[in-house]
């Protein structure tokens, strides 16, 4: 077992490009760590220099307690498991997982016998003659596991691991995933661009854009306090509200409506300084009658999401989106207010979007 | 039709007309693509019969059955001899052209060069010069200075060197193929080039090196100038050239000894064919391509 620790990770792509732009990250031993981020934010170049496939450009990479920063990939006791799962077209499944093992010249009977227990821990049972082709890919992905962790390697990759399963597929491999996890104790490096994976699965998560990192923190910190404008509107089933305002008064004004500062933040803004006010569609209300704090609105789009519904308000020259339960759902055209949970608003600076307070 | 019942009558014949046309249509092509196919067909029965005919002439006839002339040709010293030569060099060329063939197609496949297509194209190019009419007095002059002339190695050599441009271009195209992620994961595991090589790549490259394999041989066993020129001692001669040699006294072609070393001489390919085919198969893997 072995903790990852990447400093000052730059990787320049011929041409120019930076995968990976000057990178500081510690994850932990045993951590099932997130990199989250867009397409083409450098997840997956970051998890490949991690792995040694790609050469890292400056800066250094430690595993456990050795520095891997240009060691082969082979001798860092990386395995990974790969987008499309990589699995051999022309060996069975038993040889594909015993393949580690064969490199490290293990003989063929002790192999097949690994490759069967590990392929029972991830229920593979009488799977093992079959070759990748048979397989359904709920069990490629499993038999790709299966071949990562066969050689109970320091560290485990994941490259998108579950991208190309359907959704109900995705959700119990989700958990079956975390469950291998915590079993193994292995330190988990997995990719994704689907944020609800990232807070579902992982301890602490990464979020990446352009090949920077914008912030490091548990699910909950990334979703309650983002760091700046990005990272709030890329968290969350539903973006974010953000919208600008001004400080006036010790109050916000946010187009017509002025709300409270919220708490904490009074004494780190200056008058007229341009803000950006951020709150989740999920902590403001739609009320038909008006109360203290309300913010008068008309509904102009109602989405349904099932369990509540996501409209979409006009309040003044604002857009916002609202949460709201389904026995509330209101019609086009509805006029009411909008009330926001002034303890779950935030604030940004509209310059550096980084957050206030 | 149905709709308009009194018009049924000339209708009708019209369409029989029509069925009738293209039944005769039909009737003649088929005659017609026959006749063709008889043409493509007689050299091949002529091949099959001659060498079972007594006096067998340029022209088919049904044979006056003999074995006789098999008991002559093997009368001939050199004769079953030379078909060894000629798998000699056919076995022995496929082995350097795969070997070096694989091995140069998976490096021109994985490593960026500038201008590598040019290079490929142009090794292309040039091969076929190699072991073709135009360079055969320079070709046969470095392999006297080389000292190979009447030895295998210089065989080999020129017919490989003619013929590895060709496989390395086809070869390169089949590793293109192969998904980078196979060999990516393989080296994680602490593989090696040359053991990705073994482990991966070739498996998965297998119709594509089977056929390279028996094109190969093919080549080389239909090749007559080249051992020709290289080659001086009878006995070191491959059936393609040796067949050169069956004249009667006379300075007659032996059609005899001719037709009988022919059948001899295409049964050795047609066999690797259908041992290759079986064994490692034309086939392609799933999943290729995902
Ligand atoms: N081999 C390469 N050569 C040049 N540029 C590359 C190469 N691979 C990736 N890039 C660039 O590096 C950046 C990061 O790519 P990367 O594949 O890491 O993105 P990603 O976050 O994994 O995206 P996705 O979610 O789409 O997989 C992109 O701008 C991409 O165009
Ligand atoms: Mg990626």
């Amino acid at each position: 077992m072995a903790g990852i620790t990447a400093t000052q990770l730059v990787k320049e792509y011929p041409g120019g490009v930076r995968g990976v732009d000057e990178v500081d990250v510690e994850i932990r031993d045993g951590e099932f760590f997130a990199l989250l981020g867009p397409s083409g934010c450098g997840k997956t170049t970051l998890l490949r220099s991690i792995a040694g496939l790609e050469a890292i450009t400056s800066g250094s990479l430690v595993i456990g307690d050795r520095d891997v920063t240009n060691a082969e990939p082979g001798v860092r006791g990386v395995a990974m498991v790969f987008q499309d799962y990589a699995l051999f077209p022309h060996m069975d499944v038993g040889d594909n997982i015993a393949y580690p093992l064969r490199i490290k010249r293990v003989k063929r009977d002790e192999r097949r016998g690994t490759a069967a227990k590990v392929a029972d821990g991830l229920s593979l049972q009488g799977l093992i003659e079959r070759r990748p082709g048979q397989l359904s890919g709920g069990q490629q992905q499993r038999v790709a596991l299966a071949r990562a962790v066969a050689t109970r390697p320091d560290v485990l990759l994941l490259d998108e691991p579950l991208s190309n399963l359907d959704a109900r597929l995705r959700l119990e491999a989700r958990t079956f995933l975390k469950e291998l996890q915590r079993d193994l104790g292995v330190t988990t490096v997995f990719v994704t661009h689907d944020q609800a994976e990232a807070l579902a699965l992982a301890d602490r998560i990464a979020v990446m854009r352009a090949g920077k990192l914008q912030q490091i923190g548990t699910p909950r910190e990334v979703f309650q306090r983002p760091n700046n404008t990005f990272v709030a509107g890329f968290i969350g089933s539903n973006p974010m509200n953000l919208l600008p305002a001004q400080v006036r008064e010790s109050r916000l004004a946010v187009g017509d409506a002025t709300v409270s500062l919220p708490p904490g933040t009074e004494q780190l803004v200056r008058e007229g300084q341009d803000v950006v006010w951020g709150i989740r569609p999920e902590y403001v209300r739609w009320v038909t009658a008006e109360e203290a704090g309300a913010i008068p609105a008309e509904v102009s789009v109602v989405e349904n999401l099932g369990a509540s519904v996501l409209i979409v308000v006009n309040a003044g020259d604002r857009k916002l989106q609202v949460a709201v339960p389904e026995d509330q759902e209101p019609a086009p055209g509805d006029r009411g207010w909008i009330v926001p949970q002034l303890s779950k608003t935030l604030l940004f600076d509209a310059e550096t979007t980084e957050r206030i307070g | 039709m149905t709709a308009t019942p009194a018009k049924t009558g000339p209708v009708t014949s019209v369409a029989r007309n029509r069925t009738v046309r293209q039944y005769v249509a039909r009737v003649l092509f088929a005659v017609l693509m026959t006749l063709v196919g008889v043409l493509f067909a007689l050299p091949m029965v002529w091949l099959v019969l001659a060498p079972f005919d007594a006096t067998p002439t340029l022209s088919l006839e049904w044979p006056d059955w003999t074995l006789d002339n098999f008991a002559r040709l093997a009368e001939n010293p050199y004769a079953l001899r030379s078909i060894g030569n000629s798998l000699i060099l056919g076995v022995g060329t496929m082995v350097i052209v795969v070997g070096l063939g694989a091995l140069a197609a998976y490096a021109m496949s994985r490593i960026r060069i500038p201008g590598r297509d040019g290079i490929l194209y142009a090794l292309l190019l040039l091969s076929s010069i190699v072991t073709g009419t135009a360079a055969m007095v320079p070709t046969f002059q470095i392999i006297t200075q080389l000292g190979l002339i009447n030895n295998y190695v210089g065989v080999l050599l020129v017919l490989a060197g003619g013929i590895l441009p060709t496989v390395i271009f086809i070869l390169k195209d089949f590793m293109d193929s192969i998904p980078k992620s196979y060999e990516e994961s393989a080296r994680l595991y602490g593989a090696g080039p040359f053991r990705i090589l073994r482990d991966v790549v070739a498996p998965i490259a297998r119709p594509g090196l089977a056929f390279i394999s028996i094109w190969t041989i093919v080549q080389v066993w239909g090749n007559f100038l080249v051992p020709f020129i290289l080659l001086r001692s009878p006995d070191l001669q491959p059936a393609a050239v040796l067949m050169y040699t069956f004249y009667t006294e006379s300075g007659q072609a032996d059609l005899r000894l001719i037709s009988t070393f022919a059948l001899l001489f295409s049964a050795p390919v047609l066999i690797i064919y259908f041992v290759v085919n079986r064994r490692y198969g034309f086939r392609f893997h799933g999943g290729i391509k995902s």
